[in-house]
């Protein structure tokens, strides 16, 4: 176990390295020169190469990927704005905010988003698409199967303004959408999030719904669960015990990828309710050409989805004993 | 010894010592291209102790009639018709709880594949505990320690440590001695064998075999044997029962049926199996033709369009004619029992050897 965790974490720091080559390269591909931006209206050829010093834009491409993977690693004490410890991404172009202080201050929304929404969609989406098979043909079942198959083919941006309009700016059944300190504040920390997590989770719960159906459906053929029916085990332990625990496995699979994915930054979640999480984050960063703040988001963003990979094979371990020994 | 029923089709109370006695059973399922009658008029006996030989190809209906014995079709797309008398007791209309009691604990099942069959989430131990402690009210303990000894006695070297282990880490073999041993752990008095040696190489379908044959002597238990295998169907049955396209064809004691077959889908069985002492550059001979599909089956006798002995009946009975399987041994066929005694004798047992 320990050798593969090993094998698996240099990978992804493989993967990473690949990743933050491929972004700095598209980054210089684009037809915008960040200094440019910065200049502002006073632009003049000397200060727009005074910024692009600062900036160290006028250095080769590969010295600045260089001294970008330098500070990365062992911090810097070379910028103009201040020291940046390590894990060093430089200070934003368009705020001047040291990139890994902004990560860290957006976090929490973002993991109090994919908390929260998870945790509803897993239990709306498994519940339901367990439901559905255990009363597998049954007018339940086709009602969870459209319900389903309607819902997940909704998108976020035309659910949560609707959301929105009716039920907060209507009928003013909730709090407006938007992030409180969790520790200072619970109640609104929860109230301030219920509409997004209900937004997000109900999109999700449909596909989960649709993928435990059919996974226990599947499973329930299987050979090893006619098995236990015959040996006179009861439905609900066949269900419960030998069906889902092959279920699992797709789902723990999709899970992870979700739930690395949302934790990167559920963009179109936090932009569609101005949540100041990491997928707001990515936006502003693309919009204003900020490489640093680029840098960091997506490199931040790899990192959770390649991390719950791991977690997601690890746990394959736990669930089927095929996995241990290999 | 096995009763051998009477006419297909009429139903009569269970023979007195009869344990399992199945009379009349249609089963049918609904699938998209229409209502496929996998079984059809079946009735057949098996006593305690004695072991029934099931003979057929596949899709003859073997193996959905002893998953209906124990209620495990899907009945959302299965009717079941006719009568199932366990001990007594009506199996097609019980309630899915009273089954449960059954299943594992009066009839177990032996599957095919054990690979397939026994769950990988779960240690072999486990799994045997399983039923005992549903069936018997074990402590876990309990059933434990008789999961171990259970696998000590269908010959698993050093049970205690075997039980931890999960079915993937157990060879062939032993899986299906662990199969087999989940099965009987609770004493059934029947012991259904869904081709149980197939997946198996050659010796350790010998020794499972053995082991089987041991065990029911020990445990006294009645067993019915699935498979398509002559050999093994000689070397285990008491009684042999050969089906065809969801009918029985014919009937009788295994030395009967292999000694003087007299159906035409019985011979052709015999014929097809390769023999050691043939001449080596001897063709192998099939059985014309491909079992019928069950959705549109032939009319009349349903081996008709595949029998090479129709013009020996005359005229067209056998395409109109379905052909009844008289009560003990028996063949159904309309050729006259002369005609079968000489066609036997003079045209094929010359080419069995």
């Amino acid at each position: 176990m320990l050798r593969f965790l090993v094998r698996r974490f240099l990978g992804a720091i493989v993967i990473l390295f690949l990743l933050s080559i491929v972004t700095f390269l598209l980054f210089f591909g684009m037809p915008r020169d960040p200094g440019l931006l910065m200049c502002g209206k006073t632009c003049n050829p000397t200060s727009l190469a005074n910024i692009h010093h600062v900036l160290g834009l006028d250095k080769p491409i590969t010295t600045q990927y260089w001294i970008f993977l330098k500070n990365l690693v062992m911090g810097s004490n070379g910028f103009a704005q201040g020291p940046c410890p390590a894990p060093c991404f430089g200070y934003s172009y368009h705020t001047n905010d040291q990139v890994w202080a902004t990560l860290i201050d957006r976090l929490p929304t973002t993991i109090s988003l994919t908390l929260g929404g998870a945790f509803f969609f897993l239990l709306i989406g498994l519940g339901t698409g367990l439901l559905a098979a255990w009363k597998r043909g049954t007018l339940i079942d086709k009602t969870a199967t459209a319900g389903a198959m309607v819902l997940s083919s909704m998108q976020i941006y035309f659910l949560g303004p609707l959301a929105l309009a009716l039920l907060v700016y209507q009928t003013h059944l909730f709090d407006k959408p938007a992030y409180n300190n969790f520790t200072a504040n619970p109640v609104s920390w929860f109230s301030g999030l219920i509409i997004p997590w209900v937004v997000l989770s109900t999109i999700f719960a449909a596909q989960y719904t649709r993928m435990a159906r059919s996974a226990m459906i599947e499973q329930l053929q299987e050979e090893h669960v006619r098995t236990a029916k015959a040996k006179g085990m009861s439905r609900r332990y066949v269900f419960f015990r030998y069906a889902w625990r092959g279920s699992l496995i797709p789902i723990v699979t999709i899970f992870g990828i979700d739930l690395g994915a949302l934790l990167g930054g559920a963009i179109i979640t936090e932009y569609t309710f101005s949540l100041p999480g990491l997928g707001n984050l990515a936006v502003q960063a693309v919009f204003f050409s900020d490489l640093p703040l680029l840098l960091g988001v997506m490199i931040f963003s790899a990192t959770m989805i390649l991390l719950f990979n791991i977690i997601v094979d690890a746990c394959y371990a736990f669930i089927d004993p095929r996995v241990r020994l290999a | 010894m096995t009763t051998l029923t009477k006419e297909a089709g009429a139903p009569s109370p269970a023979d007195a010592g009869a344990f399992l006695s199945v009379r009349d059973l249609h089963v049918s399922f609904k699938t998209e291209d229409g209502i496929v009658r996998a079984v059809d008029g079946l009735s057949f006996d098996v006593q305690r102790g004695k072991t029934l030989g099931i003979v057929g190809e596949s899709g003859s209906g073997k193996s959905v009639t002893n998953l209906t014995i124990l209620g495990l079709h899907n009945p959302m797309f299965t009717t079941v018709e006719g009568e199932i008398l366990l001990d007594g007791q009506e199996l097609t209309t019980a309630r899915e709880s009273d089954l449960e009691k059954l299943r594992g604990n009066k009839v177990a099942m032996i599957f095919q594949d054990p690979l397939t069959a026994l769950s990988p989430y779960y240690t072999v131990g486990r799994q045997i505990a399983e039923p005992y402690m549903k069936h018997m009210g074990a402590s876990k303990k309990v059933a434990w320690a008789r999961a171990v000894e259970m696998l000590g006695k269908v010959g698993i070297p050093n049970p205690k440590e075997r039980a931890k282990d999960y079915p993937h880490q157990f060879s062939g073999g032993m899986r299906q001695r662990a199969m087999i041993a989940m099965a009987l752990v609770c004493d059934p008095d029947l012991l259904i064998a869904d081709e149980p040696t197939t997946a198996l190489d050659v010796t350790v379908q010998a020794q499972i075999l053995d082991l089987l044959k041991d065990l029911q002597q020990e445990f006294g238990s009645g067993i019915v044997f699935i498979t398509h295998d002559l050999g093994v169907i000689a070397d285990m049955a008491d009684d042999i029962m050969v089906m065809y396209a969801g009918n029985a064809v014919e009937r009788g004691t295994t030395n009967e049926v292999l000694r003087s077959p007299q159906h035409p889908y019985t011979w052709g069985l015999l014929n097809s199996m390769p023999r050691l002492d043939s001449d080596l550059g001897a063709p192998l001979a099939p059985i014309p033709g491909a079992p019928p599909s069950l959705l549109n089956p032939p009319s009349g006798c349903r081996f008709h369009p595949r029998c090479t002995f129709q013009d020996r009946v005359g005229g067209t009975r056998c395409v109109t004619e379905r052909p009844l399987l008289a009560p003990d041994r028996a063949s159904a066929c309309h050729l006259t029992a002369d005609q079968k005694r000489s066609i036997f004798i003079e045209e094929i047992k010359p080419r069995l050897g």
